[in-house]
């Protein structure tokens, strides 16, 4: 079963529309990427899940059941603008933001000990938040977002503020996250986070939803056929049926071509065809990045 | 429910712990009586040290008593006049009094001679001695009979009592004035001050941007309510330490003064002993009539009361702001019916039963301070009730008004907010 399914949810302000029939539907022990400019309505969206706001129109179910009350227990939050109370106790403010998610009192105090000493914090326990370092408050916050074991986990923006060391640390408990059966909700501008973690994506746009699925299955229908060639000396003469797209001359003195071929051709026909030609150095399929699919769509929008 | 005890508990407990809340729950009820107990000390010491002056008296009438008043001694000298002045200027005596031989119909000539200018008071108490005097010989000169007299004597204690609450009681305007001040000047300091709290609670949860992270958990309502309440409960707190501190701390005092005046009455004299005690009696009465009990009651609902009226709005403005500072520019309309709750004191206190008394104690926003003022007077049965519901449902509006903006004000950040765009938030649907 889905751990969470979307349905045809809109969000109307007196101005704009947040979001517009939007539907995402994302199954169990997945990471799940959702991308978008800013103010295409991602945190809408992210707010609607978490019942901070109410949709105008629309479902919304989580593992089968229609989103109440009783889910904030199973879901955890790390929202983009994210911050402690400076006053509190590192304790005190685990504990107590466990048992908003209604963990009772003396689990909220042994997972908070664990997990404090799973990350090496353990010894500011004691310690108030305005006494701690951006980095450890980081952790502590990253801690009270997972400490209930929450079955859906929404990041937003995990990683911005995060030292390279801390971004690292919480990218492996992100992952083991999963393994032990959570699901991962992580919106993000870092394109190169997304294409290192994330199992599916989702693309919003002017608060529609314009591109959703695994990530595998993305790329591959943005693939074209295209090939980079790196080599020596002109390509002489390839028949008409391989277009080049693009030819740059490298550092090294080579020379690198972007050689497209219809689709009925298989790679090794076109590398044959090139060795007859030139001397070859290398030889890949250009395959698109996430990044590169972002921009195309959000741009190619805009025109519209 | 569950979550926002949850919440109240944290504000509560995150308060009371402060050093600062210590402090001022200790300190501030005893500085008060600190204070007036070494002001009546120091006046009670002087009294104490003052001696008793003696006074010559020259008495040609041979009629003044001699006997001696809490402050003077007589002592009685002959001779003429002159020679009395010139043995008074020798004398370290404080006074001398010349009371020629007069007639009783037409008493003149009395002299008072001092060495320097003599207090008023000291004037009167000797006029009264002297006219005691004169009034016994006119007595005896009449043929009246002095116990007669003494008999016709009789004490009359108007007791004025307030027969418009179906009980009767005996008040008195002063002491009702006092305490209806100052709880009535009490509860607008603490609307200001627990208000404020508030406020500064909210500002502070969205500039550390927690809010986000907490309202994922609980509804904006439960967080503002849990906030309001948790403040509500330290206010609540902090009150009744003081009213214990306090009423500990005049227990003792009262103890200490009580005994001071068993000891003075014993050494006054008979007749002044009677009006003494006429007069401890009454007082005594009086205090014991002024309805601690109904007052401490009413300021607590009035407090509570008018702190949830004032403290959700306070909550909406810490909500729509992100610093105390762009706070100010809504200050403005909290604070006004609370001013004008505080000058309107002045009129209930010439009139508690007038137009303007009425209108203020019963509209939610200045009855908090009005009533107050107002009860120590008496207030009928049916205004206390009517002000009571309209305070009730004046909150349970301003609560209703303030959740609908802080919904949407504790998610903004970095927007200028006037009060077009408050309305705007208090319209937008969930």
């Amino acid at each position: 079963m889905e751990t969470l399914i979307v349905s045809n949810i809109s969000k109307r302000y007196a101005e704009h529309t947040a979001l517009d029939n939007v539907s995402i539907s994302i199954s169990p022990q997945r990471i799940y990427g959702l991308l978008g400019p800013n103010g295409a309505g991602k945190t809408t969206l992210i707010r609607i899940i978490n019942q901070i706001i109410a949709a105008d129109e629309g479902e919304i179910l989580i593992n089968g059941e229609k989103l109440s009350q009783k889910h904030i227990a199973s879901i955890g939050y790390l929202p983009e603008e994210r911050g402690l109370y400076k006053k509190m106790k590192v304790g005190e403010q685990l504990v107590y933001l466990g048992q908003l998610r209604d963990l009772p009192r003396k689990e909220a105090i042994q997972k908070s000990k664990a997990w404090t000493k799973k990350l090496g914090i353990f010894d500011w326990w004691n310690k108030k938040i305005e006494d701690l370092s951006k980095g450890m408050a980081q952790k502590i916050q990253f801690i009270s977002t997972v400490l209930h074991e929450p079955k859906l986990i929404i990041l937003d923006e995990p990683f911005s503020g995060f030292d390279p060391v801390n971004a690292n640390l919480i990218k492996d408990e992100i992952l083991e996250l999963r393994e032990k059966g959570s699901t991962i909700i992580f919106s993000t501008h870092r394109m190169e986070s997304v294409e290192e973690l994330c199992d599916d994506i989702a693309l919003i746009n002017k608060s529609k939803l314009i591109l959703s699925g695994t990530k595998v299955d993305i790329k591959n229908s943005y693939r074209s056929n295209t090939y980079i060639v790196e080599h020596k000396g002109p390509i002489k003469d390839l028949s008409a049926e391989y277009s080049i797209k693009e030819q740059v001359t490298t550092e090294y003195n080579l020379q690198k071509s972007t050689i497209q071929m219809p689709s009925e051709y298989s790679p090794n026909q076109l590398l044959s065809s090139l060795i007859s030609n030139t001397e070859v150095h290398s030889f890949t399929e250009k395959v698109p990045s996430v990044s590169e699919i972002f921009i195309s769509l959000v741009e190619g929008g805009s025109h519209e | 429910m569950n979550k926002m005890f949850l919440i109240l508990q944290r504000e509560f407990l995150s308060r009371v712990k402060k050093k600062s809340f210590l402090l001022t729950t200790i300190l501030v009820p005893l500085l008060f009586p600190t204070i007036i107990g070494v002001v009546f000390y120091f006046i009670k010491k002087e009294d104490d040290t003052a001696k008793q002056k003696t006074v010559q008296v020259l008495d040609e009438s041979h009629s003044l008593s001699m006997e001696s008043l809490a402050k003077f001694k007589f002592v009685s000298v002959s001779g003429n006049l002159d020679h009395a002045k010139e043995a008074f200027k020798e004398s370290d005596d404080f006074a001398l009094l010349y009371i020629p031989d007069y007639d009783i119909e037409k008493p003149e000539g009395f002299r008072l001679y001092a060495k320097s200018n003599t207090h008023f008071s000291t004037i009167n108490e000797l006029e009264g001695k002297i006219r005691e005097s004169v009034k016994e010989r006119k007595l005896q000169a009449y043929k009246v009979d002095t116990e007669i007299l003494e008999k016709l004597k009789t004490s009359i204690d108007l007791k004025s009592l307030n027969v418009s609450e179906g009980g009767e009681k005996e008040n008195d305007a002063g002491i009702s004035f006092i305490i209806g001040y100052a709880t009535g000047f009490l509860i607008y300091i603490f609307m200001f001050a627990y208000g404020g709290q508030v406020m500064q609670g909210v500002i502070e949860e969205k500039s550390s941007k927690i809010v986000e992270v907490i309202v994922s958990t609980v509804k904006p309502f439960q967080l503002m309510m849990g906030k309001i309440l948790g403040v509500a409960a330290v206010g609540l707190f902090q009150v009744i330490i003081w009213i214990v501190i306090v009423s500990t701390f005049s227990l003792i005092v009262s103890a200490i003064f009580g005994v001071d005046i068993s000891q003075t009455s014993q050494m006054a004299d008979a007749a002044q002993q009677a009006s003494n005690s006429a007069e401890t009696e009454k007082f005594m009465r009086l205090i014991s009539s002024i309805p601690f009990t109904k007052i401490i009651l009413t300021f607590i609902f009035y407090f509570l009361g008018g702190y949830l009226l004032y403290g959700s709005l306070f909550a909406a403005i810490g909500s729509a702001v992100d610093t105390p500072a762009e706070a100010q520019q809504f200050m403005m309309p909290i604070m006004m019916p609370l001013i004008v709750g505080i000058i309107g004191m002045s009129s209930v206190v010439n009139n508690p039963d007038g137009a303007v008394s009425f209108w203020l104690s019963i509209i939610p926003f200045t009855s908090p301070i009005i009533m107050m003022g107002r009860i120590g007077f008496g207030v009928p049965w049916w205004e206390l009730a009517l002000s009571m519901s309209l305070l009730i449902a004046g909150f349970i509006g301003t609560v209703w008004l303030s959740g609908r903006i802080y919904r949407v004000g504790i998610l903004m950040h970095g927007v200028k907010v006037n009060y077009k765009t408050l309305a705007k938030w208090f319209m937008l649907k969930n």
